[in-house]
């Protein structure tokens, strides 16, 4: 009886240890014990974001009716608000038709079966390690009936969620490497084999939350209070200070540092804009004259997509995934790789043959009805989003600047407009924004605070937002073009 | 307009000859175009621009036009244009936004004449004016069109779609200043070439992008229009609104359309994705192409007739590589695959047959038949001699009625109402199922339910029946050896079901032997002895002696022919084979020629006989030797499912095997269970027996069955506040903003199933309420009202 206690007693001390020196996002805690007692959750972020004050973003009960619609909505289809939609409805004429999209997706009609859906979404989630995806959808697994074993890891899982793993790795980093013999290895597995409405349907969840997991670090998403790292129990004194808060450099609390450094630079930044918005004006003023030769056009794409592969933030040390999501991946070095960095030659995509608004829409709404048109809608509200502003001038045509964005992220991925003059995305994105934008669409989850505050200073927290949307909407739709063209490929 | 008809004219003169052909190219063709000489065509792509001749066997390549050391964006050609009236005129314009003209009677290597840079995106479309020489349109991604005078160097005037881009422009064939213009966005604008300040007529013709447009040759303002939604829609301009003629419906998008020459109402589509056939289709026959070319192996991106005034050649160009002549003589005809035979059955079992013409009259020798009992009603529809198909479509409808009095259907939904299919040990489930059948007169079925109580469930009490009686009497009525082995077999066995109407046999062996106008009152002598419960131990008796019963119950089927064909299909019938079967044969073959269709059963069985014998057989073996494994059996009750099922009795066949469970489903292949669950449900929802429907659903063990109450479970409710619909929502009103319903006892908003006191409208979760009631009769809200559920 003694020996019990004692052996109770051993086991308690350190898990109080692991208590106040633990940090819930590195998922250094541990849960708690009854004997503990009931301890009441903390907020641990400051706000829906991490890199948006809290005091910027509209504070629920002071929405207008159209937002107040939004947020009933997507209360009611999801069972909760969560910091997404909040942050997104900086936008809400977007983020209608994004919750109409992913509650279509999720919840309505389908091929798939709903507890795969969510599978899918956490693995999709997973490639970028995002917890807080994946964290979310654990709970709409088990909500929905999955099994929780499956959540132990991919090998857990149904064979032909299994097969779908390849598609997976390749579609978020490296979709031009997709070929019809991926497809049809999914299509003819006998048994576990995936129909081709089936397929379509992953393949859209799965590029919704590749795109989404972009967002999601791009905009630094706080976690949910619910979930892991979304609350704690210590006392508000104890600093919050972690070590996971180090490595991603994510200061929540320390605001101090970056108020200097924006006061120093405001004067800087004021110039940036001015310098942006004459750019603009000269490219469209001067576009006539200085006529490019065909091969000057051609190998300023080219050079756009080599150079593409450059600008990466200095700090590209790996951070190895602490969190319990890795056991969803296989092999966590299969990220993105630069395209002709090992010799690889990977031939240009043209979109003018084989475009979304021809092709990969006819062949969605063919498989997988009504979504086609659906996600033709939101590339269509995120492409031509705007309100005629710059930071702080108005009345400003930002359709070149918009353009320049979504080419710039489908070069990356190799995707060429033969009818667009890379030479403009070179005058108009600078390179902390160029970093920027190739982190949150490459490699999410090594975005940082500081990536996202030293691009564009003088810019509005909505506006940095709206470029996520952009961001998110072509990576998007660059990987269906690729997924959708090896399917097409196989069907003929 | 002069000038066109003295053009064609000339060319009228020679006739075309060629026949079906292709030719493989070096690149994917992106569109075509033919000389007006009918000669020559045009192949545009992203890496080829070609001239080929069209000679009499072959295409053979005349020119390159992709000159010079490098290639250039310029040469990579979303759609060519040959000029129609001048042989050395073409245009062709480029992804990268640049409209190219080519006169190829220049001297040098390079054909180039002009380059127009003036598109910001890429142009889709070009298009030369019909009879103006120098006159050129192009219409771009970046939402302008533009005019072009070849003797100038920029453009004349410029059209704005609104930055909404254009997907096609074509110049109309008769007004020579009107051109029409599609876009992105499904509209579609006319314009006015010396007013480039505002379109003439707007109007949306498709949900989503209009790939393309063609206006008709002769037929002035008619303007086809294809779409990626599917659609080829007809438009007649000349009204003060645009009106919709004729609307196709395709499998796939649009990608171009062109007027078939000479044939009013024919066009030739093609489409973007997936398809690559190109089709031919008369407007007023919207669902069957009058014609199918099927010769590309990927989708075909270009096509057009080969000259003006001559509808059988059409050229096409494929990204499969290829350039095809194909003529109309060797297209394939999906109206001569077609079936024009159809079936339908009304709700109470009236029947809709329509035929081809030829064959109905060819049966008419027939009808006699079909007269007495059921009413065929013959419909035939006008012909219009204009139509197309006159000759391959016309068919005549028929309509079979059934006999008002001969109800039908009656029987079935009464069975699926009281059947118990669940929920009880499997001897309750078969004894009240048969005792179900039994009541409805259905006395081959419950003696099938009782044939399969005593399979599978241990014997029971096996009263020592009394052996040599049977075997007596079976001698006596002289039946084969055979027979009378099996009686002896089943002797012991048939126990309680054979005490109970013993008796009944003599009375029935009389009936069917004198005649079935006598039944009536031998069936009462039946229901005597049963009665009286004397120990006549006439085991085989009792099966003929429900069939009286039936008479007596199911008077509507007491045709004197029946009887006939209703006993082979007695479980039992074994010792009157002998009577029955020589009146079979002749009776069968009445059966088959009458077209009457009705569900009733016992109108259809011919091949009971054989069946029941074996049955028979299988029964007495069991209880002979009762040690035997029900699993002895499972090929007969499969057997006996299969003949259910083939009778059109798809209800018995669902029931056993629900009930049976596992004992049969193995023996029975996945797919014919699915196709009998799921046949078996459409015929319950078509009497609308939905709860039982939803049971056979739930009880059902076949993966695709069952997940079917599992899609389109949205349930459309209205707002308990302002009474309007909640569309988004079930639980939350779109105008109140409030929650409509919500739980008394956990203060939530109930998503699910919400069950409400009809007192006091009170109520909310099922579980919640159910436990309350559980402890309280008092209304949870609080409201004192005392609440029950039921």
């Amino acid at each position: 009886m003694r020996l019990a206690t004692v052996a109770n007693e051993a086991y308690t001390a350190p898990l109080a240890v692991s208590e106040l020196l633990g940090c819930k996002q590195c998922g250094g805690g541990r849960d708690h014990d009854e004997e503990l007692g009931i301890r009441i959750p903390r907020p641990l972020g400051q706000g829906p974001s991490r890199f948006i004050p809290e005091k910027e973003i509209l504070q629920v009960g002071s929405e207008d009716a159209q937002m107040h619609a939004l947020f009933a909505d997507s209360f009611a289809a999801l069972g909760r608000l969560d910091n997404i939609t909040l942050v997104m409805v900086f936008h809400p004429q977007y983020l209608e038709s994004f919750l109409k999209t992913q509650h279509y997706l999720l919840q309505m009609d389908g091929p798939l079966p709903l507890h795969y859906r969510h599978y899918i979404g956490i693995m999709a989630a997973a490639r970028h390690q995002c917890s807080y995806l994946v964290n979310l959808h654990v709970n709409d697994f088990l909500h929905v009936g999955g099994d929780p074993k499956w959540l132990n890891g991919l090998e857990n899982a149904p064979q032909k969620l299994q097969n779908l793993g390849e598609l997976n790795k390749v579609l978020a980093h490296r979709p031009w490497l997709i070929t019809k013999e991926h497809i049809e290895g999914l299509l003819k597995a006998e048994e576990h084999s995936w129909s081709l409405a089936e397929l379509v349907h992953a393949v859209v969840l799965l590029t919704h939350y590749h795109s989404l997991a972009s967002f999601t670090f791009g905009c630094g998403i706080s976690p949910e209070i619910h979930c892991d790292g979304g609350h704690t129990f210590r006392p508000p004194s104890v600093s919050n200070y972690c070590i996971c808060d180090i490595t991603n450099g994510n200061h929540s609390v320390d605001e101090m540092p970056v108020n200097s450094a924006e006061n120093v630079s405001v004067s800087d930044s004021f110039f940036e804009v001015e310098a942006l918005m004459e750019k603009m004006r000269q490219l469209q003023e001067c576009r006539d004259e200085e006529e490019a030769s065909q091969e000057e056009m051609a190998s300023r794409f080219e050079i756009e997509k080599r150079e593409s592969m450059f600008v990466f933030s200095s700090d590209d040390d790996e951070v190895t995934p602490a969190r319990d999501v890795s056991r969803h991946f296989e092999d966590t070095s299969y990220g993105y790789k630069d395209f002709s960095r090992h010799g690889m030659h990977v031939p240009t995509f043209r979109v003018q043959d084989y475009c979304w608004e021809d092709h990969g829409y006819s062949l969605v709404n063919r498989l997988y009805p009504d979504v086609g048109q659906l996600i033709d809608e939101k590339f269509h509200i995120a492409y031509n989003l705007t309100y005629n502003t710059m930071a702080m001038h108005k009345d400003v045509d930002t359709s070149m600047l918009r353009r320049a964005i979504w080419n710039y992220i489908h070069c990356m991925f190799g995707i060429r407009y033969d009818d667009y003059d890379y030479g403009e995305i070179n005058q108009l994105l600078d390179r902390s924004f160029k970093v920027y934008i190739k982190t949150v669409v490459c490699t999410p989850e090594k975005v940082t605070k500081r990536m996202y505050e030293s691009f564009w200073r003088q810019f509005k927290h909505s506006e940095k937002v709206h470029v996520n949307l952009l961001l998110i909407e072509a990576r998007m739709q660059a990987e269906l073009l690729y997924a959708l063209r090896a399917i097409t490929r196989y069907m003929t | 307009m002069e000038k066109m008809s003295r053009v064609t004219t000339a060319l009228g003169g020679s006739v075309l000859t060629g026949r079906t052909m292709h030719c493989h190219l070096d690149a994917p063709a992106n569109a075509i175009s033919v000389c007006r000489d009918a000669a020559q065509v045009v192949v545009a792509g992203r890496s080829i621009f070609k001239i080929y001749a069209i000679e009499e066997e072959q295409f053979v390549e005349k020119l390159n036009l992709r000159v010079g050391r490098k290639p250039s964006l310029n040469l990579s050609c979303a759609d060519v244009v040959w000029h129609q009236m001048d042989e050395n005129l073409l245009a062709t314009a480029a992804t990268n936004g640049v409209v190219v003209t080519w006169n190829l009677g220049r001297p040098s290597r390079n054909k180039q004449d002009q380059l127009f840079t003036e598109h910001k995106r890429t142009v889709n479309k070009v298009c030369f004016h019909p009879t103006e020489a120098h006159v050129l349109l192009s219409g771009s991604q970046d939402g302008f069109m533009k005019c072009f005078d070849l003797r100038r160097k920029d453009s004349v005037s410029t059209f704005s779609g609104q930055s909404e881009s254009v997907r096609d422009v074509q110049f109309s064939v008769r007004d020579y200043f009107t051109f029409a213009s599609t876009f992105e966005n499904g509209n579609v604008q006319l314009w006015d070439i010396r007013r480039p300040d505002r379109c003439e007529r707007m109007f949306t013709a498709h949900n989503g992008p209009v790939f393309c447009c063609d206006w008709h040759p002769e037929d002035r303002g008619w303007l086809a229009t294809g779409g990626r939604d599917k659609m080829v829609k007809v438009w007649d301009m000349t009204t003060h609104r645009a009106k919709e003629m004729h609307c196709v419906q395709t499998i796939a998008s649009v990608a171009r359309v062109k007027w078939r020459p000479e044939c009013r109402h024919h066009l030739a589509t093609c489409s973007m994705m997936v398809d690559h056939n190109i089709y031919v289709w008369d407007v007023r026959r919207p669902f069957v192409p009058a014609a199918m070319f099927e010769e590309h192996r990927d989708v075909t991106t270009g096509i057009a007739w080969r000259h003006p005034h001559d509808p059988s050649f059409l050229l096409s160009g494929s990204k499969d590589s290829s350039l095809c002549q194909h003529l109309f003589r060797d297209a394939s005809q999906p109206v001569e695959r077609a079936n024009p035979e159809g079936l339908c059955y009304g709700l109470f079992g009236d029947l809709a047959f329509a035929a081809k013409e030829s064959l109905v009259a060819a049966e008419s020798g027939r009808k006699p038949y079909t007269g007495d009992r059921r009413h065929p009603i013959f419909f035939k529809r006008k012909l219009d001699p204009a139509e197309p198909f006159a000759g391959l479509a016309s068919s005549a409808l028929s309509v079979f009625e059934t006999e008002p009095g001969g109800g039908g259907m009656r029987w079935f939904v009464d069975t699926a109402e009281r059947y118990a299919l669940a929920g009880r040990p499997l001897a309750e489930l078969c004894d009240h199922n048969a005792k179900v059948a039994r009541e409805l007169g259905r006395n081959q079925v419950a003696q099938t339910w009782t044939m399969l109580r005593i399979i599978y469930c241990s014997p029971g009490l096996v009263p020592t029946a009394n052996l040599n009686h049977s075997v007596g009497k079976g001698g006596s009525c002289g039946l084969p050896l055979m027979n009378s082995f099996n009686l002896k077999d089943m002797a012991p066995g048939l126990g309680s079901e054979a005490r109970l109407d013993r008796s009944k046999g003599d009375a029935r062996s009389d009936t069917v032997l004198l005649d079935s106008s006598a039944t009536l009152i031998t069936n009462e002598d039946n229901e005597e002895t049963e009665g009286s419960d004397v120990p006549a131990d006439y085991l085989l008796g009792d099966v003929e002696g429900e069939e009286d019963e039936l008479y007596l119950l199911d008077p509507e089927h007491a045709h004197p022919e029946e009887p006939e064909c209703v006993l082979p299909q007695e479980a039992f019938p074994l010792r009157h084979e002998i009577v029955d079967t020589p009146p079979g044969p002749e009776h069968l073959q009445d059966k088959a020629d009458s077209p009457h269709v009705s569900g009733s059963e016992a109108d259809v069985a011919s091949l009971a006989p054989v069946d029941s014998s074996f049955s028979l057989l299988s029964v007495s073996h069991a209880l002979y030797d009762s040690r035997l494994p029900p699993d002895f059996f499972s090929v007969l009750v499969r057997d006996m499912l299969h003949f259910y099922a083939e009778q059109g009795d798809v209800q018995m066949a669902v029931s056993v095997l629900i009930i049976l469970g596992e004992r049969v489903r193995k023996d029975i292949d996945e797919q014919t269970q699915e196709h009998w669950y799921t046949s078996y449900i459409d015929l319950l929802q078509r009497f609308r027996l939905w709860n039982v429907s939803n049971e056979v659903v739930k009880l059902s063990t076949s993966r695709a069955v069952s997940c079917l109450n599992q899609a389109s479970t949205t349930l459309h409710v209205n707002c308990s506040h302002c009474k309007r619909p909640m569309s988004s929502r079930g639980w939350v009103c779109d105008r109140c903003h409030r929650c409509a319903s919500m739980c008394a006892v956990c203060h939530h908003v109930v998503k699910g199933l919400f069950v409400w006191c009809q007192g006091c409208s009170h109520g909310g979760h099922l579980q919640h309420i159910m436990k309350w009631l559980e402890g309280s009769s008092h209304c949870p809200a609080g409201c004192g009202h005392l609440c029950e559920y039921s």
